[in-house]
């Protein structure tokens, strides 16, 4: 596939601020050992250069649909970027500290499109059930929401691409109840239990909105193929 | 630059804000319009040829100016190169409208013109669900990407 790779390494050079920049050792292809370079995070793509001065990349990783994983490895402050699909390659990167690596992780978890696309969602969520039960309600119907786009208010884009749209405004599920982050009394739950514990939630509150949202089968299509398998879009 | 194709492709794949078929001339000098099926997903732009799975290249649209051309049609270029065009051809000024916004959206920059992070307005970067810190240890998944999970 062509890619603008001139474009590419203009965009890695750049002066504008960068997401995340420092040091990460990152094993070679197959197994050659590992090699420190300089990355840098910008939205969606991790760039990484020979070295800090380095007017070109040696490369960059696109991180839709990735997910960030600590790992056990013979490196200390390791983690993994990893993809869907058996054949995709794992990338295995080590920081210099336990700071940076928090760091590095927080930011590449943040990194894609697809998760801001779900806060975007949580959020207007929360908006519209704070507005429950005034007149107005901000996602009411519109044919055509493609050619009619609505700026949100901080300036940031419509992402869901509705393919069509219900003739009466959604109907919003009830908020769950916000819960403490730290509960004193509750015993040390791993993370693992608490992503199930909340996700069955989650289901149960989305297959209760999903009785009357086809309108929405455009953003539920991007959840199926990110966890997995393809999907090709209708072509129009 | 090395670059995962595979992710790239993956990502051809999924639903896009816009897709249409539309003219398509690329930058050189002499380059004649050819009908191509042009695809935005987030930041980037496909195109294939019609009724093609794969997508013969993809556009990286940070740091691009959109501009109308004649009635009907917009280019794209990079800030680096103004003149290097790639030009659109559409069936109608009001489609040509439509992308032309749609591109500029698709721009992860937008964000930083703001100066800051838009998470951060709403106290949602520093929700506790999305920090680190809040993990036991010894846990080996993070949050984040992995939100899908819960489909």
């Amino acid at each position: 596939m062509k890619l603008n790779e001139r474009s590419l390494a203009f965009y890695a050079t750049c002066d504008a601020p960068v997401d995340n920049a420092g040091f990460l050792h990152k094993r070679g292809g197959r197994g050659a050992g590992s090699h420190r370079r300089w990355f840098v995070l910008r939205g969606n793509m991790l760039f990484y250069f020979e070295s800090e001065a380095s007017r070109e990349p040696l490369g960059v990783i696109l991180l839709e649909g990735c997910t960030v994983e600590l790992v056990d490895a013979r490196e200390e402050f390791a983690f993994a970027v990893r993809f869907a699909g058996g054949r995709s390659r794992s990338y295995v990167l080590a920081a210099d500290s336990q700071a940076a690596l928090e760091g590095w992780v927080k930011a590449l978890s943040r990194a894609s499109f697809h998760y801001l696309r779900l806060v975007v969602r949580e959020l207007e969520q929360q908006l519209a059930a704070m507005r429950e039960g005034s007149p107005a309600n901000t996602l009411s119907a519109n044919p055509n929401p493609i050619s009619n786009p609505r700026p949100k208010e901080n300036g940031r884009a419509v992402w869901s691409a509705l393919p069509e749209q219900p003739t009466a405004a959604p109907k919003r599920p009830p908020l769950p109840p916000r819960r403490r982050a730290s509960a004193p009394n509750r015993p040390l739950a791993s993370f693992a239990q608490l992503h199930e514990h909340y996700g069955r939630e989650v289901r149960a509150l989305r297959s209760q909105w999903r009785g009357g949202q086809a309108g929405l089968a455009g953003l539920e299509v991007w959840h199926r193929s990110s966890s997995g398998g393809t999907h090709t879009q209708d072509q129009p | 630059m090395r670059y995962n194709e595979k992710e790239l492709q993956a990502l051809s794949r999924q639903p896009a804000e816009m897709a249409a078929e539309l003219g398509m001339r690329g930058p050189k000098k002499g380059s004649v319009a050819k009908r191509r099926l042009v695809k935005l997903v987030v930041n980037f732009l496909f195109y294939f040829r019609p009724d093609e799975a794969e997508p013969l290249g993809a556009l990286l649209l940070e740091r691009c100016r959109v501009a109308q051309e004649e009635p009907g049609g917009f280019s794209i270029s990079f800030v680096e190169d103004l003149s290097r065009k790639y030009h659109f051809e559409c069936c109608s000024q009001e489609q040509c409208q439509e992308w032309m916004e749609a591109l500029r959206r698709a721009r992860n920059e937008i964000r930083k013109m703001t100066g800051k992070d838009p998470l951060e307005q709403f106290g949602i970067s520093e929700e506790a669900r999305f920090q680190l810190n809040s993990l036991p240890r010894d846990e080996q998944t993070c949050t984040g990407s992995q939100l899908g999970v819960l489909d």
